[in-house]
């Protein structure tokens, strides 16, 4: 049964090809496989549409401005798609599991069609390629990316004081910054001050995008002068003080206790064990913010393997453990016409409460069951599951035995009762899916 | 409480409801007594909203040169302003002194005029200092949070679209009433039993088993969330919020405009007839919306992003019959940027009244945390 839970816990559930520690973490040192199976639209074709959209803007044509439009959002659908395959079919879950979790961390979401595809972008150049290796690393890459750089106004943001704020009259904007201290790294309870979002923002101006470049340093929108953040003095040219900023602020105790807090909370239970969240936090401390490290110590700190389920999957989490254990191959979801996908996917999730890539705010999703378990979003859960595993499967498996292979030894004894009392194969299936069991994690 | 989707339930998998231990429990917990007895709906109405066509200013000479080809036909309300044909079931409710408007009014978003960021800040309720990416809730929301011991079924955000303005750390309920259960009733009973085991589940389940039993009502999807809002307000709840969206009317206003002016007044008629006469004459509606429109049509017979706007006020506890707030006139120089209708208040104000007048509330905790920053000095009288 402990290797049912962790499964559950750190994976897509069952059936899993990993369900020990051992395998699950072997499994985050090689190369991620399941990015080059299930690809994502290319930096490329995203800065192709992007162009396409400039120039149509240059030349007023409303009409290629449109197709612009929609060849972005088909862009970010084609991203969405790779992003559920790659959840359904690698047997490598925990680390998708850990990409959603940073993904999440470095919320970005798009405020219009063009910029749709760029979340889905970083997740593939800035989030996947780090999830096992420095913190430091992870939070550089996803800070400078430009989907980040656009969401928290950084691009925005110029130096009051550099040639480009003093010939515009522009100012600072202290989003990115005050999001990076905040829920990027310290907490929100860490000791800054307002003075150091100001300080940083001053710092982190000349970080702007270019279209079709990505990110780029522009020197005439640095802010002249040292700034002192967290009493350490920056200075130099260029982005190389940004640089040493995040290496310090990645280092910092107060960064260590977050992370390990939010690590925590997302993997094993709201409240979670003190002594889960110290060991995290001195691993983090001890080992430079090594992730694989950390990673080693979650899986084996006992809080990890304790039977009783207290989390609730969040809505993604739960359609992708559904298909799997209804043993939806990935190219079904990877190679779906946008209507299927629509109703098997993204329609079925926004009423369930997450909106994909959609969150409401740079904070991500919450983590609280109650937040999940509502009314509204149980009535989507219970629709899903009585609704999509006919369209799916046919003939639907035996509900006895899907019990079995998608619960193991986790059903209770009112389900295993419920089950077998379904008249039919379509309630016995969906009552499994719908059951607190496969609803909790 | 309608229980009787959930007896049935429980009849069918035999046994006795009286002997289920949880079947006490399965009730939405007590509205607010902290509230006190008065109710409050807020529509938002996503897109932008052209308040000159809707409210017609038809005694300033300004309307028609700017717009020769886009208003709609309207009737007369008191000599200046004029009321789109497509809201004249509404007259009534006008001449009973329940309908109310305010002119020229907006948030204190400026200039970028778009509709992600102008919803944002609209429902966020905070100045335009703060970017709205790092506004985490909406005003409704501390309201809530500020009244420790507000019962769960206080407030209600209602509809598929997600409602900014309730959401945050203060538990407030959510039902998109066209949520169907796609549930047979013998799985139904299967799954209620299941679920017993599961407090979290056993609740969430039964109100959901309860409300999806309202499917049946006919009509449209309006239709649905103003009847279901009413259901609420004649209950204990007190606070609901629903969007009606479809006015970005860039171009043939005249025609696109009449969808959602038809929902919008589906929606208030829906809830006087249905909230009755008692609940009716202590609830508010506030309609509003994230910006106004340019004044001067543009070259496609619509209009496009603005600035100050206008808002709908209706209900048996407002003081209608009237339009409130200083009309700022539409020639050139009394325009904001030269293009749009001038803010002359802000709409955060006239709802810190309505929510001062309404539940009591002080000004300390309006202009300080539910609307912070906001100062307010709207004329006072809107709400009884």
């Amino acid at each position: 049964m402990q290797q049912e839970i962790l499964a559950i816990r750190f994976g897509y559930g069952l059936p899993a090809a990993a369900t020990d520690p051992d395998q699950m973490l072997a499994a985050l040192s090689g190369p991620d496989l399941a990015a080059t199976r299930w690809p994502g639209p290319d930096q490329a074709s995203i800065a192709a549409a992007f162009h396409d959209f400039q120039q149509a803007r240059r030349a007023k044509d409303d009409v290629a401005k449109k197709a612009a439009q929609v060849a972005a959002l088909a862009l970010a659908t084609e991203s969405a798609k790779a992003s559920f395959a790659r959840a359904i079919g690698s047997e490598e879950s925990f680390r998708e599991r850990l990409v959603a979790f940073w993904a999440d961390h470095f919320t970005t979401t798009a405020r219009n069609p063009m910029n749709k595809p760029l979340t889905g972008l970083m997740v593939d150049q800035a989030i996947r390629p780090n999830v096992a290796g420095r913190f430091a690393d992870l939070l550089r890459a996803a800070t400078t990316h430009p989907a980040m750089l656009v969401y928290l106004n950084q691009d925005v943001s110029i130096g009051p004081g550099s040639p480009t704020g003093r010939r515009q009259n522009r100012g600072l904007n202290e989003n990115l910054a005050r999001e990076l201290l905040e829920l990027h790294t310290l907490g929100v309870g860490a000791a800054y001050s307002q003075a150091d979002v100001r300080q940083l923002a001053k710092l982190l101006t000349g970080l702007t995008v270019e279209p079709g470049a990505g990110m780029i340093f522009d020197p005439k929108r640095a802010e002249p002068g040292a700034e002192t953040v967290l009493g350490v003095a920056y200075n130099g040219e260029g982005i190389n003080p940004i640089l040493e900023f995040l290496e310090d602020i990645a280092a910092r105790p107060e960064t260590a206790r977050h992370i390990a807090f939010k690590l925590a909370v997302h993997f094993v239970s709201d409240d979670p064990d003190p002594d889960l969240v110290e060991t995290l936090a001195a691993t983090f401390r001890d080992s430079g913010g090594d992730l694989s490290t950390l990673a080693k110590v979650l899986l084996a700190h006992p809080a990890a393997a304790m039977t009783k389920q207290k989390k609730a999957r969040q809505p993604q989490d739960f359609l992708v453990a559904g298909l799997r254990a209804l043993g939806i191959g990935p190219e079904v979801i990877f190679n779906a016409n946008g209507r299927s996908f629509g109703r098997i996917i993204t329609t079925p999730l926004a009423a369930m409460g997450q909106p994909f890539r959609s969150a409401r705010g740079p904070n991500g999703w919450p983590e609280a069951e109650a937040d999940w378990i509502t009314p509204q979003g149980l009535a989507a859960r219970i629709s899903w599951a009585m609704r999509v595993p006919q369209r799916l499967v046919n003939p639907l498996p035996d509900p006895r035995a899907f019990l079995q292979s998608a619960l193991g030894g986790l059903a209770g004894k009112d389900l295993t009762w419920a089950v077998s009392a379904a008249e039919t194969a379509r309630d016995g299936v969906g009552i499994v899916l719908a059951s607190p069991e496969f609803n909790r994690r | 409480m309608d229980r009787r989707i959930f007896l049935k339930g429980l009849g069918a998998l035999g046994c006795s409801a009286a002997a289920h231990p949880l079947l006490t429990t399965v009730s939405l917990a007590e509205g607010s007594s902290v509230l006190g007895d008065n109710r409050l709906v807020v529509i938002i109405l996503r897109g932008a909203m052209d308040g000159l066509d809707v409210l017609q200013p038809r005694g300033d000479a300004g309307l028609l040169a700017a717009r020769p080809r886009v208003l709609s036909p309207g009737t007369d309300l008191d000599g200046f302003f004029a009321l789109n044909e497509n809201l004249s079931g509404l007259m009534p409710l006008w001449q009973a002194g329940e309908l109310a408007f305010v002119h020229a009014t907006s948030t204190p978003y400026r200039d970028k005029r778009s509709h992600f960021d102008g919803q944002d800040l609209l429902e966020a309720g905070t100045g335009a200092d703060l970017v709205p990416a790092a506004q985490r809730d909406g005003w409704l929301n501390r309201l809530l949070q500020a009244l420790p011991g507000v019962g769960s079924e206080t407030a209600w955000a209602v509809g598929r679209q997600v409602m900014p303005i309730l959401t945050g750390p203060a538990l407030a309920r959510n039902w998109a009433p066209d949520q169907d259960l796609a549930v047979s009733d013998p799985a139904r009973a299967l799954l209620e039993r299941v679920y017993s085991n599961d407090p979290l589940f056993y609740a969430a389940s039964a109100t959901a088993f309860d409300l999806a039993g309202l499917e049946d009502v006919e009509g449209k999807d309006i239709d649905l969330i103003a009847s279901f809002v009413a259901e609420r307000l004649r209950g204990s709840s007190r606070i609901a919020a629903f969007s009606i969206a479809g006015w970005d009317t860039h171009r043939a206003q005249i025609g696109s405009i009449r969808r959602p002016l038809d929902r919008l007044q589906r929606a208030v008629l829906q809830l006087r007839d249905e909230a009755g006469t008692a609940v009716w004459g202590k609830t508010v509606v506030m309609a509003m919306t994230e910006f106004g429109r340019t004044v001067r049509e543009n070259g496609s017979l619509g209009t496009d992003h603005g600035t100050g706007g206008m808002m709908l006020v209706a209900g048996g506890a407002v003081r209608g019959g009237k339009v409130y707030g200083a009309w700022p006139g539409l020639d050139g120089a009394s325009l904001y940027d030269r293009r749009d209708l001038m803010p002359t208040s802000d709409v955060r104000d006239w709802a810190a009244q309505a929510m001062a007048a309404l539940f009591g509330l002080d000004r300390g905790l309006l202009e300080g945390t539910v609307f912070p920053g906001l100062k307010m000095e709207a004329a006072p009288g809107l709400i009884l």
